[in-house]
């Protein structure tokens, strides 16, 4: 028996009634209720508070594909330290759901608290585990005679009884209802209350027996709570959509909804009237269809979908590479194959994004990791898209586009909007009335459009999906098509240049270990090369491509080092396929190592140190 | 014989200073005697006689022969052949672009009436401003005459095969689904088409012509219900229709034997001729009627089935500006910081 372990035994069970040591600004509290049960208002309510108070949070919330009546789980980690990607341990549960409450108890390290409801009895469960019992409809109907609203309020019932035990200042919970309820004034009224008889529930019936508390920090200033769809959104409009048109689907939805909310305040014209266009439309292949056709027109046209409406849009995709239209797609990945598990978290479409469609194609995709890049993705992908005249994705995933997130604010777009090659009347005029729509006249393999409704004879051209010559003419000479193609091809390496290139964290000299990974892993990597500084003394250096097609500093990072471990949070290594079929045997054998974590769970750090510590064992 | 209207008079140039050629498009490459290019010519002839602005026009169409036509006229507009069916949702994006396009679609009856028939629906649905032509030959050309939705019910390929299934009549459809100018039409009939399309260009809402353009490789043969000789027999209109400019109309006498006038959107009218229907094409019950009659004795009835000027367009529900989107300048497209700041304190 080692050392630690007897150390285990001694504290457990036995000791966690006596004096504990304060862990302090460092949990994650979990949250299972039922969804539709309204527990979102209080679990947004508890996370703002923390937010105010200073310290760095994060919220993810696991639900179910359906609307009321399944089990939910909402995550709060709070780390003073910014560490705020999933935890796979919980240390504070709220224990709300009969049907999950006793897996979720069994699921606990020793030492953790367990706040819930008197009447499921949870304490003869475990004699490790610090409970919390409490009546939380009793209490709920002190606040409120009314049947229909005592399920809401007992959710605010656990935000007071946390607000006690963990110490959570409640003039920021206040604040945080005020916020949540804004101008409802009798909810804000309804929900203080609960929130008081749950602080006094504590204050008279439960003995603080757990270590973990909370205190105000300085860590938040100047920061947003915010999701990566409602910040994508909002990079949309700063990067002037004008026509969005969109069909449900989950994760994907709420980018145009929230979308729809900020133009309608924000980009109305001088008569008032709309300068955007949002459709809902039948389907996914109208909705890319109608995206298409409005940047074929001029408008900055976009959509967003998921890994289904991906599928389906595959067709006109294929047309808008060929026919060399902008448009932007968001694709906000969930778990696949098929329906997959539509409410969990991937990256799972890295490869069918890539080359969606059929044929020779392949795409420009944006990979951002933060609620930051949604927003600066939001705009730099309309100029990318109309710059290159073609479909360019960005592959967010659910973690990043519905959890919230804190950040930094967004910075305003630090240049003015790129409308790419088009000709205008005058430009017509100039060139003596003719111009070849997909002639390669500046040697970047980047031609030339115009708009219908161009007043110039010269300006028509025929748009097919088609073989077709530098003319736009219809043909099916092997010739045209080989020229057309081979420039699509080079068109592809100026992409290379003009996408947002990897973001690098080496030390100097480079360690023998480097880990690429991109999208939502970046907290849980930034994590975990912390984690194995301090704890273990592994320097990690760090690539996260941030676009595709990958920059030749990719190669120069896998060369200039001897284990470099590939994250996906996919089944088959898809970055490393990518990395592979990029690069073949310029990567020396034995480099690239593949860590695939793929449960629908966001990523965590605890999977990464697990994976390199055992690696660097081996290696050693 | 009452006169024909002064439109129809052949003229050498148009209002804009245009000649017929200046709405020509290239050679077309469809079989000899193809209706579809019927169709194309009086596309041409009444763009011309309307003055339309060739460059404010954009030509749409999905796959299929009659997909490709919109190649075979109006080479001064841009032309967009996208995907199989999808012509509806293209449509639709160019116009919410750029709603100063004179849209016209050019499908076929498998690009509309089967793969394409859930965008038909929504595109009626909303009356986005769109000519929507569906060249009618009841079978798949393009990929050597196979049957579409459109055959009717026991009618026969060259091959003897026999549809077993009803067809689907578009028109039917096209009212059911709130479209505001249906209309049915023969390409063998150019005096009503071409007054069909010029009041199609007048009407500020969805148009639909379904128009029998009869495929002479593979569906002109005896026993085809789609044939041009089937439809010369059987050619049934339901009145004779002229179609009257704005500008014209104060030049014209009213004529004789005019039962009705309806006046389209830019002001101009299609003036009716009863025949001995006696039919009233802005009554959408009677419109219904009509067309479960033609089905039920399998008649060719031709004309304007329905027409609505009061319902509003797609546009019109969006509260469009009146700017295109597409020629929106940076500014207006691009809110100020003080914006990002306002929405980014609204997050804290």
């Amino acid at each position: 028996m080692s050392d630690k372990t007897a150390l285990v035994e001694e504290i457990a069970p036995s000791d966690i009634d006596s004096e504990p040591e304060r862990i302090v600004n460092d949990l994650a509290i979990q949250v299972a209720t039922v969804n539709g049960s309204g527990s979102q208002s209080s679990n947004l309510v508890l996370l703002r508070a923390l937010f105010r108070m200073g310290i760095p949070v994060g919220g993810k919330n696991l639900f179910p594909s359906n609307i009321a009546g399944l089990p939910t789980w909402f995550t709060i980690r709070a780390n003073r330290d910014g560490w705020v990607a999933r935890k796979r341990n919980v240390d504070y549960l709220v224990a709300l759901n009969p049907q999950t409450a006793i897996r979720d108890v069994e699921s606990l390290s020793p030492g953790s608290a367990v706040v819930y409801e008197e009447g499921l009895r949870l304490e003869r469960r475990r004699d490790d585990l610090v409970f919390y019992p409490a009546p939380f409809q009793e209490l709920a109907a002190e606040v409120t005679r009314e049947v229909r609203l005592r399920k809401l309020l007992a959710n605010m019932i656990y935000v007071g009884l946390l607000g006690e035990l963990l110490s959570i200042d409640v003039e920021e919970i206040f604040g945080a209802i005020e916020s949540q309820f804004r101008s409802k004034k009798a909810a804000v009224e309804l929900n203080r209350r609960a929130v008081e008889i749950g602080i006094r529930h504590a204050r008279e019936n439960l003995v603080k027996r757990d270590p973990f508390t909370l205190e105000r920090m300085d860590k938040n200033r100047g920061k947003v709570l915010i999701d990566g769809n409602a910040a994508a959104a909002l990079g949309a409009m700063f990067g002037g959509a004008s026509v969005a048109t969109w069909y449900p689907i989950t994760p994907s939805s709420s980018v145009v909804e929230q979308l729809t909310g900020f133009l309608k305040r924000y980009r109305n014209g001088p008569d008032g009237k709309a300068t955007y266009a949002v459709v809902q439309a039948e389907d996914e292949l109208a909705a890319v269809g109608m995206a298409l056709a409005a940047g074929w027109a001029g408008a900055r046209a976009m959509t967003a979908t998921s890994g289904p409406g991906i599928s389906l849009m595959s067709e006109f995709v294929g047309l808008g590479y060929y026919a060399e239209i902008p448009l932007v797609i968001w694709n906000i990945q969930r778990v696949g194959p098929s329906t997959g598990l539509p409410t969990r978290t991937a990256q799972g479409d890295i490869l069918s994004t890539y080359t969606l469609s059929h044929g020779d194609t392949k795409h420009v995709c944006l990979l951002p990791a933060s609620t930051r890049e949604c927003f600066e993705f939001g705009w730099k992908a309309f100029d990318l898209a109309e710059r290159l005249q073609t479909p360019v994705f960005v592959l967010s995933d659910l973690d990043l586009g519905m959890n919230i997130w804190a950040t930094e604010p967004f910075e305003y777009p630090d240049r003015p909007m790129d409308r790419g090659k088009v000709l205008a009347r005058e430009d017509l005029e100039r060139l003596g009335g003719t111009f070849q729509r997909y002639a390669d006249v500046d040697g970047d393999a980047i031609p030339y459009r115009t708009l219908p409704g161009t007043e110039h004879p010269g300006a028509a051209y025929f748009t097919r999906g088609s073989g077709h010559d530098e003319s736009a003419e219809y043909t099916e000479s092997e010739e045209a098509y080989v020229r057309i193609m081979t420039r699509l091809d080079r068109k592809f390496e100026t992409a290379r240049e003009m996408v947002p290139p990897p973001v690098v964290d080496q030390a100097e000299p480079a360690s023998p270990l480097g880990i690429i990974g991109f999208g939502s892993s970046d907290p849980a990597i930034e994590e975990a090369r912390n984690r194995l500084r301090e704890d273990a003394a592994i320097e990690m250096d760090y690539l996260r491509p941030r676009a595709l097609p990958l920059c030749p500093s990719v190669l120069d990072f896998i060369t200039s080092h001897q284990r470099v471990v590939v994250l996906d949070q996919n089944r088959d290594g898809q970055m490393l396929q990518l990395l592979r079929a990029e690069y073949g045997d310029r990567i020396p054998p034995g480099v690239l190592r593949s860590l695939r974590h793929y449960s629908g769970h966001p990523m965590d750090a605890q999977t990464i140190v697990d994976y390199v510590t055992e690696m660097e064992i081996g290696a050693a | 014989m009452p006169a024909p209207d002064a439109s129809s008079r052949p003229r050498k140039v148009n209002r804009l200073g245009l000649t017929p050629s200046d709405y020509k498009g290239k050679p077309s490459t469809l079989c000899k005697g193809c209706g579809h290019d019927a169709i194309s010519s009086q596309l041409i002839r009444a763009f011309f006689e309307s003055d339309v602005r060739p460059h404010q026009v954009a030509k749409l169409s999905g796959i299929g022969c009659s997909s490709k036509t919109p190649a075979y006229f109006l080479n001064h507009s841009h032309g967009f052949n996208a995907v199989h069916g999808r012509m509806p949702s293209v449509a639709t994006g160019a116009v919410l672009a750029n709603r100063r396009l004179v849209a016209v679609g050019v499908s076929g009856d498998g690009d509309t009436a089967s793969i394409g028939i859930g965008q038909f629906v929504h595109l009626v649905r909303r009356n986005l401003p769109l000519i929507y032509i569906v060249e009618n030959n009841g079978v798949y050309g393009l990929t050597k005459g196979q049957f579409s939705a459109t055959a009717d019910e026991n009618a026969a390929l060259r091959s003897g095969e026999v549809n077993r299934l009803p067809n689907i009549d578009l028109c039917g459809m096209a009212i059911e689904l709130g479209a505001t100018y249906v209309a049915r039409s023969f390409a063998g009939d150019p005096k009503q088409l071409v007054a069909l399309l010029r009041g199609a260009l007048a009407h500020n809402g969805t148009a639909v012509l379904d128009i029998l353009s009869p495929c002479v490789t593979f569906n002109n043969h005896a026993g085809s219900t789609k044939s041009y000789t089937w439809g010369k027999d059987n050619e049934e209109p339901i009145h004779i229709l002229d179609f009257v400019p704005a500008m014209d109309q104060i030049e014209v006498e009213y004529e004789e034997g005019t039962d009705q006038e309806v006046q389209l959107h830019d002001g101009s009218w299609v003036r009716l001729r009863k025949l001995e229907r006696g039919y009233d094409p802005t009554d959408r019950r009677a419109a219904q009627e009509l067309v479960l009659e033609a089905n039920e004795k399998n008649l060719f009835l031709t004309g304007l089935l329905y027409l609505d000027t009061s319902k509003r367009t797609f546009l019109d529900s969006l509260e469009l500006c009146d700017e295109p989107l597409a020629l929106l300048s940076e500014d207006q497209l691009r809110p100020p910081p003080e914006v990002l700041d306002e929405v980014v304190a609204s997050y804290r």
